[in-house]
């Protein structure tokens, strides 16, 4: 304890030496260089390094008094235990440390005093053997020479007990080192451990002075009673300024010329005061022509006003349910049809911020300066004014209304049907590969003609004392007799075919197109009913007989220029009209046309894909060329009056031509939705009706006048529908009854129905 | 033989000029030509003829007149915006060059300009101005909201609060408040200002987080003009009340005897200061309530009629909370429900601590409503009536004070519609507005009773529950007698056709049958003529039938929806009752 409170003296004593010597010294050094350090630098780097350099020193006293704190805590803990101390230094240097533990203290305390007055930086030189390893020198008893050439002799080395007693006994035992190059023992001062200590801690070894004493300012902003310096003022302190008076002449040129301003007199708020002054901008209404825009403004329209949809609280059944609220969700924000969800909220304080409210006010602003704006004019129509004021279907009666009976026998979709012109029977073609005869009030099947392939056409022979149907099978036309109705008339007929004598060698006979073939009396094509084949070299399309019943024509798609050939039958010739090809011929048809004085005229309407011939017979000429105006005609028919044609197209459209008017139609119905199949008009009755695809027959009454102003008047009446579409396909063929105001009509489902 | 004419010379291709030309003609800038256009409300049109105009081109164009070009020409704005642009490089360039003074003086030279004179040639008339101030009042109020942040100026927001707030007062002093609808988006407000019917949106006071995609330099822009605007007509509107402008408050002494007033910095506590009234600058008001004069117009005698019940109803609108004092409960959106009782003549109040501007305490004992959002109220005062808030705004849109049974604290409320909607034939209407309108009826007079009676009767016959019934008691409290003699006297005939269903069986069917064929020839005959219409009329029929048909099936989809869930109500309330049975 003893030991304890002499460190601690020493110590303190030490301290007190390290704080007044450097405190002088800096003193003194920094009075010389000051004048220097001032001319040099400005008064901004002055104060900046001054400043710097005080928390410098600051914070380096600081450190110090940490440390002195520590060691001497250190040396505290220690010295109780005696050998402690050696640990804590045995770690500055361990080579030496362990040697100094085997030297004699005693020699080591003289060897100390020689030299403690010296202060200089060089060594004496005690040993000259150089800088060696030790080790060779181990063997003999001295350790080098010194500088006069005499050995340096080893100093005695005491043996394990020695060693031990000194530890004991000499209390600067922990702080004595041996010189390996002497062999002498030195025990270290209290500034060296000091100075050992600090190098432990990786501390300044001269830290123990002030590094950063206390700037003391010279130059302060305090006025004193002396110049600091005795140095007259100068010249240039009493005279003004020579560049001050060339810059402020630049400035006073640049205001002149207007390229500076000079700074205005109004502070900004009082410029801001003046703009919020507020007066009636509008006293003076009276006179607004003269500001009044040039032209008319569009004012923006206003944002729709909300709905209920919009309330925080809506009636249920404007929320969104889950499958409305994904397709919301799923579609693009301009498909939406509102641009927000629905909410529901149990009271108001639950409502939250709407989070696209800024971006709907800024879309309207965009809205407002970048949409381009339009007077459109909104059109204020009722609907029904739209309609056309037409006389009711009820004050045209007659025509078919309901649908009467079914002809059911055919297994595939009948193609044709045709009446017989007494109105008593019916004959239609089926792709069944059968000719069925019907009796049409009944609905019977009364004959069946089984032919070979579909039947594309069949025609009931229009004079009234023949009883024979024309049937178009592939490439052949079939002259069948179906034996029904009055029995001499079936038997005239019979005879009328077996009247005919071929005039043998006839050289005409080669020049046919056809071949006129007679089925022979025994052979069963003749109990069929099958009278005559005429073989044809392309696949018919269409057959159709001449009012007269003597004259019948044929239609192949294919057939080039003989497309159209036409036939006699009494004659069994057969000639083709044209010389040319005129196209795709669709459909023909005759037309007996009465003139005055008791005279007729024979036309021939030859209906292409896209336009409609009219043909004099007679004179050989063609008389119109109509423009359908369609895409591809599928049908057509002539009124019975001779002026008007109605024409039916595949492309969902029926044209109506008045021939008194022009060549282009009159009136284009699209009524239908799908393909037109047929057209027809009545015979007695003033009625057309068209079938179409869409398994509908559109009956309109169509009434042609003979005063030559009005035109003709066109009014739907009724729509009948019944056949199904099978195959897409709905009714194929549709006529009217020759008498009664009824419509046949052939469906693909089938079956034939009879609306009356 | 004239000259031969050139094409696109003259017509359509030189009355309009695309945007890059007009800006070219201008030597602007793409962003200086876009302010110029916002303050001087220069629009791009849609040409007739796009291909005319666009000389042969039918690209998407934008083309302005050339006349609104033309107009821009001589406008001294332009003049300014150079000057800025010159503003802008000096200060630049002296600040690169560390010349303080010079920046200094480049800063206090600063161009200026007002647009008073913009505001007069957009609008020559006041009227004008009041039409088109719907955007004004939205865009205001919603700057109005904003909080001060780097994107937004802090001046111009306090301008829009202390514009909006003069509005506001001036609506309260006018009681020109029309219609209130709390919607999701924010609060509609509709008044009357001026003559013309003004509408604007007002957000839900939070905190606005300031989306990304949004360009504020343009609302900017378009605030300038409106902040002037505003002022103008908040001038005028001000005037023709006889009103201070700036407004001033008439604040009851102090006890020191000193007057407050509302001073300049204070904007925030202007919206406490709609409690107040405002100071007139002397003079009385006339008092335009007086019987309209009655003109002689046998043309249209029902458009008289039609305006004097309007005006009875905006009177009545006007003195709506006359003698009503509120107590706005701390959950309550204060300035929102403050504008609109004041604006009814009524009175508010608040807490203290919440906010300034309370004019009388919560313990007062004349208070007669306490506007309360909560769930529960631990004590209750006999002497008011405690309604939540959507009790204020039905009452203001149904122009009478409902009854209060609905919107106690914690019931479930009634839903809150639109005011906005005019339902047209064919539309939707929910079943709550047919109630109240009927009730509204049957309350007004006394001679339609008995049509209005027959109607609910039947009403009455397809609600016919236990549970709707209870419901309907609820509602109309004053008719429960009459009801029920009403079903008493039908129920004997509901039976009387289930005793003897088959002798009549036959004659029905004839006569169903009758009508139904007759409409389905009438039908058909329509389809018929249909057929008929000329090509040039047809597309405009089937547009309108096909809207005509939107709306129906949107009608009939709101009414199936409707019933589904009337249907599972009940059958839930059925539930309960067995479960606390």
């Amino acid at each position: 304890m003893r030991d304890y409170g002499g460190l601690k003296a020493t110590e303190q004593a030490a301290k007190m030496n390290t704080l007044k010597r450097p405190h002088a010294a800096s003193d003194t050094s920094e009075e010389e260089e000051l004048p220097d350090d001032y001319t040099s630098n400005s008064d901004e780097n002055m104060e900046d390094t001054d400043s710097e350099d005080e928390d410098a020193t600051d914070s380096s006293d600081d450190d110090e008094s940490e440390e002195d704190g520590d060691s001497g805590k250190e040396v505290n803990d220690n010295d109780p235990d005696g050998d402690t101390g050696i640990d804590s230094i045995s770690e500055v240097d361990e080579e030496e440390l362990n040697s100094a533990v085997n030297q004699d203290s005693s020699v080591a305390s003289k060897a100390v005093n020689e030299y403690a007055e010296d202060s200089s930086d060089e060594e004496d030189i005690k040993n000259t053997v150089g800088n060696i390893p030790l080790e060779w020198y181990k063997e003999y008893d001295h350790l080098g020479y010194d500088v006069r050439g005499n050995k340096i002799i080893k100093p005695q080395q005491g043996d394990g007990i020695d060693e031990f007693l000194n530890k004991m006994e000499d209390p600067d035992y922990w702080r004595t080192v041996t010189d390996k190059w002497t062999g002498e023992k030195t025990v270290l001062s209290k500034e060296d451990v000091e100075l050992i200590k600090k190098l432990q801690k990786g501390g300044n070894p001269s830290a123990s002075e002030e590094m950063y004493p206390e700037w003391i300012d010279f130059f302060s902003g305090e006025e004193m009673m002396h110049p600091v310096t005795n140095r007259p003022m100068d010249k240039r302190s009493f005279i003004p300024s020579k560049w001050e008076r060339l810059k402020v002449g630049k400035m006073v040129h640049a205001i002149k010329m207007g390229w500076m301003k000079p700074r205005q007199q109004k502070t900004p708020e009082e410029e801001e005061e003046d703009k919020r002054k507020r007066y009636d901008l509008w006293s003076d209404e009276a006179e607004d022509g003269i500001l009044r825009r040039y032209r008319q403004h569009i004012p923006a329209p206003k944002l729709p006003l909300p709905g209920h949809v919009e309330s925080y609280n809506p009636p249920p059944e404007y929320l969104l349910t889950k499958e409305e609220e994904e397709k919301w969700t799923e579609q693009e924000p301009e498909e939406r049809r509102i641009n927000f969800l629905p909410q529901k909220y149990s009271c108001m304080r639950l409502v939250p911020a709407y989070s696209k409210f800024i971006n709907e006010r800024f879309e309207r602003c965009l809205d407002l300066y970048l949409c381009a704006r339009q007077r459109k004019m909104k059109m204020n129509v009722n609907p029904e004014d739209l309609i056309p004021k037409l006389p009711k279907p009820k004050d045209l009666q007659p025509f078919p209304t309901t649908q009467a009976l079914v002809y059911k026998g055919h297994e595939d979709m009948v193609r044709c049907i045709c009446p017989d012109p007494s109105g008593q029977w019916l004959v239609s073609g089926s792709d069944d590969g059968t000719v069925r005869f019907w009796e049409v009030a009944t609905a019977r099947c009364l004959k069946t003609v089984e032919v070979s392939s579909r039947v594309t056409c069949v025609a009931w022979n229009p004079n009234e004392k023949h009883c024979l149907v024309a049937v178009s099978v592939g490439t052949t036309v079939m002259i069948i007799n179906p034996g029904l109705g009055d029995k001499k008339m079936v038997s005239d007929t019979d005879a009328m075919l077996l009247s005919y004598q071929n005039e043998a060698g006839s050289s005409s006979e080669k020049e046919l197109p056809v071949d006129w073939v007679q089925s022979d009396l025994n052979v069963k094509d003749y109990k069929t009913g099958v009278r005559l084949r005429i073989e044809h070299p392309k696949e018919v399309a269409q057959v159709t007989w001449h009012d007269f019943g003597d004259f019948f024509a044929t239609v192949m798609h294919e057939g080039q220029r003989q497309a159209v050939l036409v036939h006699r039958l009494t004659t069994r010739h057969s000639q083709s009209p044209f010389s040319k090809s005129k196209g795709w011929v669709q459909c023909v048809k005759f037309h007996q046309r009465r003139t005055g004085g008791g005279k007729t005229m024979t036309m021939l309407y030859v209906a292409t894909q896209r336009f409609v011939r009219q043909y004099d017979l007679v004179k050989q000429k063609m008389v119109k060329k109509l423009q359908t105006n369609c895409k591809w005609v599928s049908s057509m028919d002539i009124h019975p009056g001779g002026d008007n044609v109605i024409v039916g197209s595949f492309d969902c459209k029926n044209a109506w031509f008045d021939l008194d008017l022009s060549t282009k139609p009159y009136q284009t119905l699209r009524h239908h939705r799908g393909a037109v199949r047929q057209v027809a008009y009545h015979s007695r009755y003033p009625l057309f009706a068209s079938a179409s695809d869409d398994g509908s027959i559109i009956v309109c009454h169509g009434k042609v006048y003979s005063d030559l102003l009005l035109n003709p008047l066109i009014v739907p009446v009724k729509v009948l529908r019944g056949h199904a579409i099978t195959k897409r396909l709905g009714v194929m063929d549709c006529a009217f009854h020759p008498k009664q105001p009824w419509i046949f009509s052939a469906g693909a489902d089938g079956t034939i129905r009879l609306y009356s | 033989m004239g000259r031969m004419k050139k094409k696109y010379e003259s017509g359509a291709a030189t009355t309009y000029i695309s945007r890059n030309k007009a800006i070219r003609k201008l030597q602007l800038t793409l962003a200086d030509f876009r302010r110029l256009c916002i303050l001087k409300g220069i629009y791009p049109q849609e040409p007739l003829h796009k291909k005319k105009v666009g000389r042969g081109s039918t690209a998407p164009k934008t083309y302005y007149h050339v006349k609104d070009i033309q107009f821009l020409l001589h406008e001294p704005l332009i003049i300014k915006f150079r000057e800025f642009k010159h503003f802008n490089r000096r200060l630049k360039k002296a600040i690169a060059k560390r010349n303080k003074n010079a920046a200094e003086r480049v800063r206090g030279n600063r161009p200026t300009y007002t647009l008073d004179k913009i505001v007069k040639e957009r609008y020559p008339n006041f009227s004008d101005a009041v039409r088109d101030l719907d955007d004004c009042l939205t865009l205001c109020f919603t700057f109005a909201n904003f909080p001060a942040t780097k994107r937004t100026q802090v001046n111009l927001i306090q301008e829009c609060r202390r514009l909006t707030v003069e509005f506001q007062h001036f609506v309260i002093a006018s009681h020109s408040l029309k219609k209130v609808f709390y919607s999701i988006k924010g609060i509609y407000y509709q008044a009357d200002v001026a003559g013309e019917t003004v509408t604007w949106i007002v957000p839900h006071k939070f905190g606005h987080d300031h989306p990304s995609d949004v360009d504020y330099r343009i609302m900017a822009t378009f605030i300038e003009f409106y902040v002037t605007l505003l002022s103008f007509i908040n001038y005028r509107l001000y005037s023709s009340l006889n009103l201070h402008y700036p407004p001033k408050l008439t604040v009851k002494l102090d006890e020191d005897g000193d007057e407050e007033r509302l001073t300049k910095d204070e904007t925030d506590e202007r919206v406490e200061a709609l409690t107040h009234t405002l100071m007139t600058s002397g003079g009385e008001v006339v008092d335009e309530d007086a019987e309209p004069d009655v003109f002689e117009n046998p043309d249209n005698p029902d458009r008289v009629e039609q305006a004097k019940v309007e005006m009875q109803q905006m009177k009545q609108l006007q003195g709506l909370f006359k003698g009503c004092k509120f107590f706005l409960s701390r959950e309550v959106p204060r300035e929102c429900f403050t504008f609109i009782i004041r604006s009814c003549g009524g009175e508010v109040s608040w807490d203290e601590s919440v906010c300034p501007g309370a004019t009388y305490q919560e313990s007062d004992e004349s208070i007669t409503h306490q506007v309360v959002d909560r769930p529960k109220l631990a004590t209750q005062r006999f002497s008011r009536c405690y309604v939540q808030p959507q009790w204020v705004l039905d009452s203001v849109n149904a122009r009478k004070l409902l009854p209060a049974k609905d919107y106690f604290v914690g019931a479930v409320l009634p839903p809150h519609l639109s005011p906005f909607v005019e339902e047209q034939e064919g539309d939707y209407v929910p079943p709550e507005k047919v109630k109240l309108l009927r009730r509204l009826q049957e309350q007004d007079g006394e001679e339609d009773v008995p049509e209005e009676e027959e109607e609910e009767s039947e009403e009455e016959d397809e609600l016919e529950d236990e549970s709707s019934e209870e419901e309907e008691g609820e509602a109309t409290s004053k008719q429960p007698p009459k009801q029920k003699k009403r079903k008493m006297k039908e129920e004997p005939a509901a039976s009387g056709k289930k005793m003897k269903p088959e002798m009549v069986e036959a004659g029905k069917a004839e006569k169903v049958d009758v009508t139904k064929q007759l409409a389905r020839q009438q039908a058909e005959e329509k389809r018929l003529a249909e057929l008929m219409i000329p090509k040039k009329n047809r597309r405009l029929y089937h547009k309108i039938n096909y809207k005509k048909k939107k709306i129906s099936q949107e009608a009939k989809a709101l009414t199936e929806k409707r019933e589904a869930i009337d249907k599972a109500s009940k059958l839930q309330k059925r539930k309960q009752k067995k479960l606390s049975v």
